[in-house]
């Protein structure tokens, strides 16, 4: 009786498993990657689950670029998507088909580090060019020299946003807290130290805090006591905001410089007034005095009907620079090529700024260092 | 710096006072650790903010709007939760995991009402900030420690002279007896729960304004707290949870003002561990067990 179960089950398996492979199968056939000339490039992206938004926000952005690219004409690329769900055993499953069925020049994404973090050697090793637009923690370009990015990480944010700050407010001795239960804000605390120690700025006092804390009040007592230039906070924007509120209200009214947790709109929406003077490195300024961002902003608004943010933005750069290795290359097949001209990218000028990717694949670029001003985002000048 | 501090750990203490409150009530009465307390100190602070925020009513409308939401949870947690155990007779632990049950309850149920962002109240007038030779003390936290003392004195008082004060003593004494002495105790056990539980939903309100961060899950960090000070204080006393809570609160902010402040936490209830040794019914506690179902 068990028995037979199971064979009914396996044999049900092994018909949906077929219905699927046959699915697909006459997917690609719809799609021929030649006769159109066209470079076929892999997506991975987060398109339906939690963080969906983000999935679809770098949609948006790749498809704007390559209606672009295509229209110009110099090269022509066509976009495979797949959904990762945000699970890393469904990023392999993805890079798999685009790799071996898809055959695809190159990859774009995916959207969650521990993705790229599941995939990218076996990427590496097939010898496929791979670009992050959404990763900042360590160590993603140490995978190997086929993977790349041009999200700014963390580690090279901060210093920029405290460098900037030091000119500006010409800071001597600064107090920091962080939250010490949160990985990310670990990580951005040991930046901010290595970079005040750096740039011969004093710390005055280190105080912590955790997640979900909700009274700053005893640690911001004695950061008011010691009269710093400005506070260095590493966390996330909800306990920011509260640190931001307690700090203006016990009189603290000094710039707080703060980490890529700062870097939203709900930041300033919870924290109110108490905001302004807030300062953050942002690679996405949507107020930037720039034609290009104008017009990026407007054609993205005409054919989406909202407002880019930063992931569409970086995902637009990416494939713009895709298209000018691409181009260089001179070649809709050879892998190798792509990656020596990848490598190579440099000046080019995207709506996120001035790029070139430095030694180890990621991006040298200026950031925009943003401080919150009359309860917006302004550049810091 | 010292009275800042001082100002700083009494507000935070008189909020886990006000928490401790409820939690006092219904274990001098009922005898149980009622864990759903910190939910409903939660989804008060959620309807506070909600009609803070839509009807335009001012704090005193919040307040009353969730004290009543919190008194209808009190009589629904009662009357579906705690009276079916209290007839079987059933173990002491069983009240204990059925409220747990409530807190989970009503926890899911503010995520899918009020979603996983935290939401802060509206600037309100109560965010001005007095400042006393270098002391700064906003509006918000003199409200809080005004209302907590006042309703410490106003319970006290009512408990001592009352003759629904009385009843409830004489059925924290003992049930049976209450109910020989012509008490209706099941009246007094759904009104204890009420008042318990409407004292929650008004301390969720102004926690709220305090630290202006309300999410689901704020009601599990506040509800340890005060259940530390229950014990702290003494089980079923009044004046323990008040004086508890104001220790617990000063503890926190000095172990973070001349100590570490990661250790913040530890340090507070490292002192509660120590005092359970030398005094294990607590600050205020009697030496005999009492109270009854």
């Amino acid at each position: 009786m068990k028995q037979g179960m199971m064979k009914k089950l396996t044999a049900g398996l092994m018909a949906v498993s077929m219905a699927v492979m046959i699915g697909g199968c006459g997917g690609t056939d719809k799609a021929p990657a030649k006769s159109s000339g066209a470079a076929k490039m892999g997506v991975i992206s987060y398109l339906t689950g939690a963080g969906a938004a983000y999935g679809e926000s770098i949609r948006q952005g790749l498809e704007l670029a390559r209606d672009e690219i295509n229209a110009k004409g110099k090269v022509k690329i066509e976009l495979v998507f797949e959904d990762s769900k945000g699970e890393k055993n469904e990023a392999i499953n993805a890079a798999n088909k685009l790799i071996h069925k898809d055959n695809v020049l190159a990859i774009m994404g995916p959207t969650l580090s521990s993705e790229m973090f599941a995939i990218g050697p076996m990427v590496n090793q097939e010898g496929v060019p791979i670009m992050g637009t959404s990763l900042t923690v360590e160590g993603i370009t140490e995978i190997g020299d086929y993977v790349f990015r041009n999200s700014l990480p963390e580690s090279a944010a901060i210093p920029q946003s405290i460098k900037r700050a030091k000119a500006k407010y010409n800071l001597k001795k600064v107090a920091i807290m962080y939250s010490d239960n949160n990985d990310l804000a670990v990580s951005g605390y040991k930046t901010i130290q290595q970079t005040l120690k750096e740039e011969g700025i004093e710390v005055l006092g280190v105080e912590t805090f955790a997640d979900k804390n909700t009274d700053f009040s005893a640690q911001l007592t004695k950061i008011a006591t010691l009269k710093p230039d400005a506070v260095m906070v590493a966390g996330l924007y909800q306990e920011a905001a509260l640190i931001l509120k307690k700090a203006r209200e016990l009189g603290i009214n000094v710039p707080v410089v703060g980490n890529n947790g700062f870097n939203s709109p709900q930041l300033i929406k919870s924290a109110g007034a108490a905001a302004d003077g807030a300062v953050v490195a942002s690679p996405w300024f949507p107020g930037k005095d720039d034609p290009k961002v104008k017009k990026f902003i407007a054609d993205y608004k005409a054919k989406y009907n909202k407002e880019p943010d930063q992931f569409a933005a970086q995902a637009y750069d990416a494939l713009q620079i895709m298209a000018i290795a691409l181009e260089k290359s001179g070649s809709n097949t050879d892998r190798k090529k792509l990656r020596e001209q990848l490598a190579a990218v440099k000046d080019y000028d995207g709506v996120t700024g001035k790029f070139a990717f430095d030694a180890k694949r990621n991006p040298a670029m200026d950031v925009n260092v943003l401080v919150v001003k009359d309860g917006k985002f302004t550049e810091l000048k | 710096m010292f009275w800042q501090q001082m100002v700083n750990g009494i507000t935070l203490g008189s909020t886990y006072s006000l928490i401790a409150l409820g939690y006092t009530l219904i274990f001098g009465v009922l005898n149980i650790v009622n864990m759903a307390h910190g939910e409903i100190f939660m989804f008060g602070a959620f309807v506070g903010l909600m009609i803070a925020v839509h009807a335009n009513v001012g704090l005193a409308g919040a307040l009353l709007a969730a004290m009543a939401t919190g008194a209808v949870l009190g009589y629904l947690m009662e009357v579906l939760a705690l009276r079916p155990l209290r007839r079987r007779k059933v173990s002491e632990l069983a009240p204990l995991i059925s409220t747990i049950g409530v807190s989970i309850f009503l926890e899911s149920l503010a995520l899918r009402l009020f979603g996983a962002e935290a939401q802060s109240f509206p600037p309100v007038s109560s965010t001005q900030v007095f400042d006393l030779a270098g002391v700064k003390i906003s509006m918000v936290q003199i409200i809080i420690l005004a209302i907590s003392c006042g309703l410490m004195l106003v319970l006290r008082f009512w408990l001592e002279k009352t003759k629904l004060g009385k009843s409830i003593r004489a059925t924290s004494e003992n049930i049976e007896t209450a109910n020989l002495l012509g008490i209706d105790t099941k009246k007094i056990i759904v009104l204890t729960v009420m008042l318990a539980s409407a004292l929650g939903g008004g301390a969720g309100v102004l926690v709220g304004l305090a630290f202006n961060a309300i999410e689901p899950t704020m009601g599990i960090t506040m509800g340890f707290k005060g259940l530390a000070v229950l014990i702290l204080g003494g089980l079923g006393n009044i004046t323990g949870a008040m004086v508890g809570g104001l220790l617990l609160g000063v503890a926190e902010i000095f172990s973070v003002a001349y100590g570490v402040s990661s250790y913040r936490d530890a340090v507070a209830f490292g002192m509660i561990i120590l005092l359970l040794f030398l005094r294990p019914e607590g600050l205020f506690g009697s030496k005999e067990q009492q109270g009854g179902r």
